[in-house]
């Protein structure tokens, strides 16, 4: 008897997982069909670093060494020099700049403490996510790839920006 | 002790030849199953369990020592990666053991989005909880709904601290920045639809023979026992003893919400899972009356010394940058001595023992993880069972590797 009642209770459970399963076809869609469509991330996602630049295309890094201080991984390396030129001609809006900037992407964990170290607003979080490469040496990114003014941006991500979800605070881009 | 192990023959030495009844094989660690990276030496017969060892240890990584060459706030960030379903609470562990140290008050609304955050956190846990445990159970539609509401809650996370796995969104003396704006609206959204995904969860798996026929009767563990292991959370309150360290020890004003402590007493894997499943009304309960509680205010405590100033105040105020420079670059000095703050994680109590010398690096930190704790009392579980039911103890005792190694 038992084994009948059974295969009756087994049958119905079976039955009604199903009609919740047949339900969901007609839903809203989570899934996103990456890299097809484009990945929506929110306004404070921490993605590759963007090295800013001032309006007149100088970069507003001063070569302070804060976010190297504060970068939990290491993974900052940066040179400082001096540019005597005069104001307009320099390369960055301080006399001190960077001349080398490096971030190793095989050690930064987005964590974002650079970007809240940084007193110039010089480094941002920027949102491209696909950094994956062939060799790990090209995961070493200089200030040829981290500029916001040579980075590349992916075309498959979507920012969630609305009217008031900006957080004008930290994203500049 | 549970009733079947009385019938089997007493342990003796394995000897593994093709003569013996028994049979050692290796479960994991590369079996999807055991969650991780968890490998099970089983000694069976026939098909009955006479000996389960736990082999731990390939997520390794020395977390506890890395602790000792960081700042006190660059820790936070290894906190995300102990157990990474529940990467707020190890933040609040941490953060809460260094603020008692210092002596840290913490403001109103600073306090209440921690809860909000946690109790959100435990419901995404507990979602990839039920998600997996249902599909090594063989209900494998489960694990798609468990995952969409995760993904909700995931990107409310992202939302608010721009990462999804690894926030690290609590700092030392507060957070790391106020809620995006609309974030409440987003909640609500979240908030209004969750009930209808524990209605189907209830009809996937709540009401179905065939998982209840898998769970009951299955890893018993009495009340007595489970205390000797020091089982704690959901799989302690499966076997029938009331502790919470939100209610008998409360934190960040825990004592101030209104919320039920689900307890069933039948001590087996179907006890557990309607613990978890309770909780997952529980924590909406908290979520809900957190976010109606949220009053604007700061969300950083006042101490200059410890806490990165505003960054307007930053940029325009001497002391608050000379502030920034030091915090940033030489950290802040913390007052010798020792503490161990127990919070209540998803998992059980997960406890941060900090010890400083003073200076701005801790001496020692330790973490009292409730995977690895929880996971000592599975042999006394899995033993005398089918091996088949293995896999439905190990689920529904909640372990993450991660933290198990650490
Ligand atoms: S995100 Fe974190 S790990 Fe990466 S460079 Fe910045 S501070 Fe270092
Ligand atoms: S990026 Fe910012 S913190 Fe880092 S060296 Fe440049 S100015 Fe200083």
């Amino acid at each position: 008897m038992s084994i009948i009642s059974d295969i009756i209770d087994s049958t119905k459970a079976i039955i009604k997982g199903m009609s919740i399963t047949l339900a969901q076809i007609p839903k809203e869609k989570w899934t996103v069909q990456y890299p097809d469509d484009p990945v929506t991330l929110q306004p404070r996602y921490r993605g590759q670093h963007l090295l800013h630049v001032d309006e007149l295309g100088r970069e507003k890094c001063v070569a302070c060494f804060l976010c190297a201080a504060a970068c939990p991984s290491d993974c900052i390396y940066i040179i400082a020099d001096d540019d005597p030129r005069p104001e307009e001609e320099r390369i960055g809006v301080d006399e001190r700049y960077a001349k080398i900037y490096n971030i190793d992407y095989g050690r930064c964990i987005f964590c974002g403490y650079c970007v809240e170290a940084c007193p110039k607003d010089a480094i941002t979080h920027g949102y491209n996510f696909e950094l994956s490469v062939y060799t790990r040496a090209d995961l070493l990114k200089t200030k040829d790839d981290l500029l916001i003014t040579k980075q590349k941006q992916s075309p498959n991500y979507r920012v969630a920006f609305s009217d008031e979800d900006v957080d004008s605070e930290y994203k500049e881009i | 002790m549970s009733v079947s192990t009385q019938n089997l023959p007493p342990q003796f030495e394995v000897v593994d030849s093709p003569l013996d009844s028994q049979m050692t094989i290796s479960m994991g660690p590369q079996h999807p199953s055991t969650h991780g990276v968890l490998r099970l030496e089983l000694v069976l017969d026939g098909e009955s369990v006479v000996k389960c060892t736990p082999d731990i240890g390939y997520l390794h990584t020395g977390m506890e020592k890395l602790f000792e060459y960081k700042k006190y706030q660059q820790g936070i960030v290894i906190t995300d990666r102990m157990d990474y379903l529940n990467p707020l609470g190890n933040n609040l562990a941490y953060v809460m053991a260094v603020e008692k140290l210092l002596g840290l008050e913490i403001p109103e609304r600073a306090q209440t989005i921690r809860v909000l955050m946690c109790e959100l956190q435990r419901i995404a846990s507990h979602m990839v909880w039920l998600g997996t445990h249902a599909l090594d159970i063989g209900a494998m539609t489960v694990f798609f709904y468990c995952f969409r509401e995760r993904e909700k809650i995931l990107n409310l996370i992202e939302a608010a601290s721009g990462g999804r796995l690894t926030p690290s969104y609590f700092r030392i003396g507060g957070l790391m920045m106020d809620l995006p704006a609309g974030f409440e609206r987003r909640l609500k959204q979240f908030t209004d639809n969750f009930p209808d995904a524990v209605d189907t969860f209830n009809t996937l798996l709540t009401g179905n023979t065939i998982f209840q026929k898998r769970t009951q009767n299955v890893g018993i563990i009495s009340p007595e026992d489970a205390i000797d292991w020091g089982l704690t959370g959901p799989s302690l309150r499966g076997s029938g003893v009331a502790l919470d360290i939100r209610r008998a020890n409360p934190y960040t004003g825990y004592e101030n919400y209104d919320f039920e402590i689900p307890v069933e007493g039948d001590c087996d894997v179907w006890s557990r899972y309607l613990v978890r499943m309770r909780e997952l009304g529980e924590s909406l309960k908290i979520v809900k009356q957190a976010a109606a509680r949220l009053k604007p205010g700061s969300v950083k405590a006042d101490a200059p010394k410890v806490v990165l100033p505003d960054r307007e105040a930053m940029k325009t105020h001497m002391d608050a940058l000379i502030h920034h420079f030091l915090i940033v670059a030489e950290g802040f000095d913390v007052p010798k001595g020792e503490v161990y703050h127990p919070i209540e994680a998803s998992k059980g109590e997960l406890g941060c023992y900090v010890k400083s010398d003073g200076g701005p690096k801790p001496a020692r930190v330790h973490f009292r993880g409730p995977s690895f704790v929880n996971l000592s009392a599975l042999p006394h579980m899995a033993e005398g069972e089918m091996v088949a039911d293995v896999v439905a103890i190990i689920g529904s005792i909640d372990i993450v590797l991660g933290e198990i190694d650490r």
